[in-house]
């Protein structure tokens, strides 16, 4: 494979907007991908970043903005012009051609004569040479969604945008793509734009995701940084789950805010903190389950100092193998979730148990308080899980 | 069907088996085609059967008529009337050419870009039917009119001239010549086009062309290279709807034609209605059905549709 190594090769996206009528699919948007990186963005459906994504393929006209690939601006060129190609939703291939001349299509519209080496080089790749002469429907759906990717991929482009590529898939061929497909990224070195609304999806194989809801950009980061440092609850509640505490600022100084919450303490590094805190305000303190220690009310002698700590009821438990979820019914918030590691499991933490949970003030965010704690629960983690 | 196959279990120890219901099941397909098939026999077999004796009689009307097996009918009536087998075919032809290309601008016009006037263009293509074909045809007997507006508008513009010269008008009019047929046959016909035409471009997801897009191709060779190919049921269809009922079509070279556009079904009609030559018209009728099963054959065959459809 030739890696396309021309340094002005970012995609670069300046206030690009798109609205239907009175409803506005993507707000003013400006958005910078790297030559080279693996981009996904990530949202529920109708957040705008299937919208986003068409409309750096020239298949949506933006309703505003600029749309420029290296230094080129391409926003007024048609699909057929532009250096990118897509793999799309459903894969979309040619029903009536096979998949050697699927796979050929782009390499024939532009005029080259010999494409057989290429073809099959291409089939190998993606591990589908002996099926060169079968017909799209004649392949199972992982099969199909691989042609699609060698049928995009063969010519080269600058970016390769796929939408929702995998989203056919039952869950263990999904697994089994991702990785095949960061595999292939990394081989042929170009750039991808991924499109899905599956964080697990996103963080595994991307370097960088967008979050986007309501057709804005919500938050923009590698996988790690978004889901440590979530700057709404949106981002904190669509990337995995999340606890938070409606906190009042007690007083704040130098590294560390200190916080009131139902009648006890809690620190929070100055830094984790993204909201404006002074003093008197409120803040909302957020903190993921597998993070949190569980100890008996009775051994709360020996919970070290210096950690956050609130007191609680086990309100349920669910053993999941690797960890054990509780949810713990404490008076600073309901349904609160801790994901203890099975390694040493303490026999009195059933339902009904009194318990204090703790955890190290750095693993606490700060967000700002005039938020919905529920914002991205619906349609996300939760429901990954769940299938 | 498999919820009658599979009864549940009987619950009550005397009930009988689950046989019977299974026996029922099995020739509840058979009481569903019985309507059909006593049509079929009644009313396709049997005149048939009764058309291939009447072709291989001899005698006279006065006399009766006898089955002697005389195949020559078929050769005497060839040999007299080919030039009217070849017409047909050329009228036949040349009016589905012409309404595969009317019909599929058209059709593509209302599988993607209509929108919301997708139902009243499909309601203007089927309004012809809700008055008789021979209204119709009549009609255009007026508006071919000698000295009517078509025609002057033509010989204005200099049509006429090159239409003369192909030998399809002649002199100033365009009653009674075989323009007149072609167009009469093309307008009747147009609507059995149109709609398989429209049935198989509407199911064509509308990704592949987004796709095709992508990958470089320009609208016209997304059309030539993914539209067209994958269409290509409807055009057979569409096609063969309109070739087979043109090519036995009396009525058109009736109305609008003259005695040099007679097609062979005006000649069978004559055969059988005029000259009740029974025999004679009996024979004609079966050159035209296999002549036209030959083409349909090896047309279907040339088009390769078999995996498409």
């Amino acid at each position: 494979m030739t890696n396309t190594t021309d340094p002005g090769g970012d995609v670069r996206l300046t206030g690009i907007a798109k609205t239907y009528g009175a409803f506005t699919a993507v707000h003013p948007l400006d958005l910078t991908v790297p030559q080279g990186s693996f981009f996904a963005l990530l949202g529920a459906s109708g957040c705008g970043k299937t919208t986003t994504l068409r409309m750096i393929a020239g298949l949506e006209e933006p309703s505003a903005g600029t749309v420029f690939l290296g230094d080129q601006d391409v926003t007024a060129l048609p699909p057929y012009k532009r250096p990118v190609n897509t793999v799309f939703q459903s894969y979309a291939l040619f029903p009536h051609l096979d998949i050697f001349e699927n796979v050929a299509f782009g390499l024939r519209r532009r005029g080259l004569k010999s494409v057989k080496k290429q073809v099959e080089e291409m089939l190998e790749l993606v591990q589908l040479g002996e099926q060169a002469r079968k017909k799209p429907h004649q392949l199972s759906g992982g099969q199909q969604q691989r042609v699609a990717v060698a049928r995009a991929l063969i010519n080269h482009p600058k970016v390769l945008l796929l939408d929702e590529p995998l989203g056919a898939l039952d869950l263990k061929l999904r697994r089994q793509m991702q990785l095949e497909l960061k595999r292939i990224q990394t081989e042929v070195g170009i750039t991808f734009i991924h499109v899905t609304h599956d964080q697990e999806e996103a963080m595994t194989m991307a370097d960088t995701v967008a979050v986007m809801n309501g057709g804005r950009v919500e938050q923009l980061g590698t996988p790690a940084d978004l889901y440590e440092n979530p700057r709404t609850t949106f981002v904190a509640n669509f990337l995995g789950t999340s606890n938070f505490i409606e906190a009042e600022v007690d007083s704040q100084g130098g590294e560390d805010i200190v916080l009131k919450a139902g009648g006890g303490k809690l620190v929070l590094p100055e830094a984790r903190c993204s909201a404006p805190a002074s003093t008197g305000g409120k803040v909302l303190v957020g903190v993921r389950p597998e993070k949190i220690s569980l100890t008996h009310a009775d051994d709360a002698g020996e919970i070290p100092e210096g950690r956050n700590r609130i007191t609680g009821r086990i309100a349920d438990s669910s053993f999941i193998g690797v960890s054990t979820q509780y949810v713990v019914d404490s008076p600073v918030c309901s349904d609160f979730e801790v994901y203890a590691q099975n390694i040493d499991r303490d026999p009195r933490l059933v339902p009904g148990a009194e318990v204090v949970l703790h955890w190290n003030p750095a693993h606490t965010f700060g967000l700002d308080a005039a938020q919905s704690v529920f914002a991205g629960t619906e349609g996300s983690a939760g429901v990954e899980e769940a299938a | 069907m498999s919820t009658l196959t599979e009864a549940p279990p009987p619950l009550a120890p005397d009930a009988p088996g689950p046989k019977p219901p299974r026996r029922r099941g099995r020739l509840t397909p058979y009481w569903l085609l019985l309507p059909g098939i006593l049509w079929l026999l009644v009313f396709f077999a049997l005149p048939m059967i009764y058309q291939a004796s009447t072709s291989v009689q001899t005698g006279s009307l006065e006399e009766g008529y006898e089955v002697t097996w005389h195949f020559a009918t078929y050769w005497d009536a060839l040999s007299a009337y080919w030039p009217q087998f070849v017409r047909s075919v050329l009228y036949a032809g040349t009016a589905t050419v012409l309404c595969l290309l009317l019909g599929y601008p058209l059709a593509y016009l209302i599988a993607f870009r209509a929108g919301r006037w997708r139902n009243l263009i499909m309601i203007l293509v089927i309004a012809p039917f809700f008055t008789s074909f021979l209204i119709r045809t009549l009609a255009w007997k007026t508006i071919l009119a000698d000295g009517g507006p078509v025609v002057g508008a033509l010989n204005s513009l200099h049509v006429l001239d090159v239409t003369s010269w192909l030998g399809l008008t002649a002199g100033d009019r365009v009653l009674a010549t075989p323009l007149a047929v072609i167009c009469g046959l093309t307008y009747n016909f147009l609507p059995f086009m149109i709609l398989p035409l429209y049935t198989s471009l509407e199911r064509i997801d509308g990704r592949l062309h987004e796709a095709a897009g992508d990958l470089y191709a320009r609208p016209w060779t997304t059309f030539r290279k993914v539209t067209f190919p994958l269409s290509m049921p409807g055009v057979v269809s569409g096609t063969l709807l309109t070739f087979i009922p043109a090519a036995g079509d009396y009525v058109n070279a009736d109305l609008l034609g003259s005695t040099d556009t007679r097609m062979v079904g005006n000649v069978i009609q004559t055969q059988f209605l005029r000259v009740l030559d029974y025999p004679t018209a009996a024979a004609l009728s079966f050159i035209l059905m296999a002549a036209i099963l030959l083409m349909v054959t090896f047309y279907i065959r040339r088009s390769g549709t078999e995996d498409l459809v």
